[in-house]
């Protein structure tokens, strides 16, 4: 994971700079208050001006989905609203492949929402005159592309979200899921750049809407888009987020990973949040691992095998090939009467079936299990089954606790 | 106090102002009143020309394609009723003046509403208008149409629109600004042009509510057709009216009723108009899909 964003920096392609967004007819009063540090509430008191968005800043990477997380009011729609500009920031800069979308006019703002961007709704806002196909094609029908082009691409954005052959139904027959597929392959219908979702799962029951969270994570493998994700429920975040932006009263609290937010939260406000976050859903298998710093090769003899598990004071040890690879497990016991034999290779004598092995990725809720109940550390692959790392009873307590898990 | 205070002439300042421009506008009205009075006579003088029988036909049919059986049935003994009470003509001048009044007040009254429901000055600038106007008793516009348009079916036309007017603008303003927020701001998302967004988004969402207020325009031209027999409008009113002068309770409540039941089909037939394309335009053919719905959910 670390050493993929470390590959190539990664290229920007929203660039959020110091945004304000005051609704009143008094801005600048309202601004110079936000700079003294006081409060929303007592802005709002004195001046009568309400603070949508307080000085935010962030970037969004090409192709990474952001997710821009707060509690009601904490400015959040507001903020993804300026980007396309349904809501006019009243100060900032916000840019778009490098173009200042503030300083559009209508003619060239138009393109942007109609070429650039997708957006999916919070209640799906579908039209309800409208068939399915009719609806996800309103993108195209807008832009004046031709009526059987334009059929194609949403009959496409329709299979590609699951809907495929639902197209001449009205929204009214289609259940609230469905309904959310529609905004979603309307939103795709016209190929934009980045996706808009605001709280785009949150009217949807929480089964559904797990499955909706699954099917837009594996349509992103698919169709590589740039996401601004909006929500107020910190497990969807942490799910679907590459990196989190956490909103409190307009401004924005911490900028992070989920991993950074949950285990370095940057204010009390951030670690109130997190506190009653269920951490092993979170931490994975790569969190907790220890590097194999010992391992015995596949072509050592018994003897290399137990002199390396003697120096590491370990029972056993994996065993691995060339490059990496795992193999098996073998203990100190079998080692040492291997030695007594005065065997030459080890090959035979280690144990590949019962090794307790885990993904990368896996969480370590599944994991604890595994760790209970081997007599052997549990082994961490990769996809190619490749030895990354080690788990072994302390190394999870131990990352608990770093985290504070375990505190009191 | 009339003593201390001199009486404000406020009726004589409405009829000099009102005398101002009927001598200002005599060219424009007389036009208007020409064209009026030539469509007015051709309406009804197409419309007697069909025998009554067929006429009872032809309007249940409609009544059955667009309200269905009851309202058919309704439409077709209710006019017959009208026919044997020697009513026929009278009610074919009231409906044709009903009709062109209600097209008038809809050809204005829509853009007036859209307008009003896009432009917030233009909200607040025409609303307590239309509050003065649907408060002022309805005789008041018979008044001021004479000097205009002269006694007759077009000053009646004329009050009578000025009259139904309000709910047409007002419910089709109500229409476009009780859609839901989000479905503009996904029209707007998706990059429509406002032209677009009204064609294609706000006209046809709002189309039931409008629909809802051209059906009152419709009532209230009835009543007010009715009223302007009393500057000889005609029609079943002018039965009624007649009635009244000679006291003859009988015929005032021959016409009256006459009057109930032309209402009555006209409100059923437009009622229907509304709520059946909403149903239509809404959820389709709502029953064989919903089947396919669960049979699909199960699967």
């Amino acid at each position: 994971m670390d050493d993929q964003t470390n590959e190539h920096e990664p290229k920007v392609k929203i660039k959020i700079e110091n945004v304000f967004k005051i609704f009143g007819k008094h801005p600048e009063r309202a601004r110079k208050m936000l700079a003294d540090g006081v409060s929303k509430d007592e802005i709002l008191k004195k001046t009568g001006q309400v603070v949508g968005v307080a000085d935010a800043s962030f970037d969004v990477y090409d192709g990474e989905t952001l997710v821009v997380m707060g509690l009601s009011g904490s400015g959040k729609s507001t903020l993804l609203r300026c980007v396309n500009r349904l809501i006019e920031p009243t100060y900032g800069r916000i840019t778009v492949d490098g173009v200042d979308v503030v300083e559009m006019d209508t003619i060239e703002l138009r393109e942007l929402r109609r070429k650039k961007f997708g957006m999916v709704f919070q209640s799906f806002a579908l039209f309800p005159h409208k068939t399915v196909v009719q609806n996800v094609e309103f993108g195209l029908e807008v832009q004046g592309i031709d009526a059987e082009v334009r059929r194609d691409k949403a009959t496409r954005a329709l299979d590609l979200v699951g809907l495929g052959g639902w197209g001449e139904y009205y929204p009214d027959n289609l259940s609230g899921g469905m309904k959310q597929r529609v905004g979603l392959a309307r939103a795709l219908a016209a190929e934009p750049d980045v996706l808009l979702m605001d709280e785009a799962f949150s009217a949807l029951d929480p089964l559904i809407r797990t499955d909706m969270q699954d099917e837009l994570l594996s349509l992103e493998t698919q169709v590589k888009k740039t996401i601004l994700f909006i929500t107020h429920d910190l497990d969807e975040a942490l799910k679907m987020g590459d990196r989190i932006v956490l909103m409190k009263d307009g401004g924005i609290e911490q900028i992070g990973t989920a991993e950074e937010i949950l285990g370095k939260p940057a204010s009390d406000y951030v670690a109130r949040f997190v506190e009653n976050v269920d951490i092993t859903k979170v931490l994975t298998a790569s969190d907790v691992m220890k590097k194999p710093t010992f391992v015995a090769f596949l072509r050592d003899g018994p003897r290399t095998a137990l002199r390396r598990m003697r120096d590491a004071g370990l029972s056993g040890i994996y065993v691995v090939r060339q490059n990496h690879e795992l193999v098996g497990y073998l203990s100190a016991e079998r080692a040492a009467e291997a030695v007594k034999k005065e065997e030459k290779w080890i090959d035979h004598l280690i144990d590949g079936d019962d090794v307790p092995t885990a993904a990368l990725d896996a969480p370590i809720r599944q994991i604890f299990p595994l760790v209970a109940d081997a007599k052997m550390p549990v082994g961490v692959v990769d996809e190619k089954n490749i030895l990354r790392g080690v788990i072994v009873r302390g190394s999870v307590l131990g990352a608990l606790a770093e985290r504070g898990e375990y505190n009191d | 106090m009339t003593d201390l205070i001199p009486q404000i002439p406020l009726a004589a300042w409405i009829d000099a102002a009102l005398s101002f421009t009927t001598t200002l506008l005599s060219p424009l009205t007389r036009a208007v009143s020409g064209v009026l009075s030539t469509g007015i006579r051709g309406m009804v003088d197409g419309l007697v020309f069909i025998p009554p029988w067929l006429f009872v036909i032809i309007a249940a049919a409609a009544a059955w394609k667009i309200a269905g059986r009851k309202v058919a049935i309704l439409a077709a003994l209710g006019m017959l009723l009208i026919w044997n009470l020697g009513l026929w003509r009278p009610m074919i001048s009231t409906l044709s003046l009903v009709l062109i009044s209600t097209l008038i007040a809809v050809a204005i009254g829509l853009p007036l509403g859209i307008l009003a429901a896009l432009n917030d000055r233009f909200f607040s600038f025409i609303r307590p208008i239309l509050d003065f106007m649907q408060t002022l008793p309805a005789f008041v516009y018979l008044i001021p149409a004479i000097p205009f348009f002269g006694l007759g079916a077009v000053s009646a036309i004329m009050s009578t629109v000025i009259f139904s007017i309000p709910p047409a603008i007002r419910l089709t303003t109500l229409g476009i600004r009780q859609i839901d927020a989000e479905l503009i701001e996904a029209s707007d998302a998706f990059g429509s042009t406002t032209m677009q967004k009204l064609i294609k988004v706000q006209i046809p969402i709002a189309t039931p509510t409008i629909m809802a207020g051209v059906n009152q325009t419709i009532m209230l031209s009835l009543s007010m057709v009715v009223i302007a027999a009393m500057i000889g409008a005609g029609g079943l009113g002018g039965e009624v009216w007649r009635a009244i002068q000679r006291l003859r309770a009988g015929a005032g409540f021959e016409a009256g009723i006459a009057v109930v039941i032309l209402a009555m089909i006209l409100d059923r037939i437009t009622q229907k108009i509304g709520a059946g394309r909403q149903r239509s335009v809404v959820t389709g053919d709502a029953d064989e899909k919903s089947d396919d719905t669960s049979e699909t959910d199960a699967a």
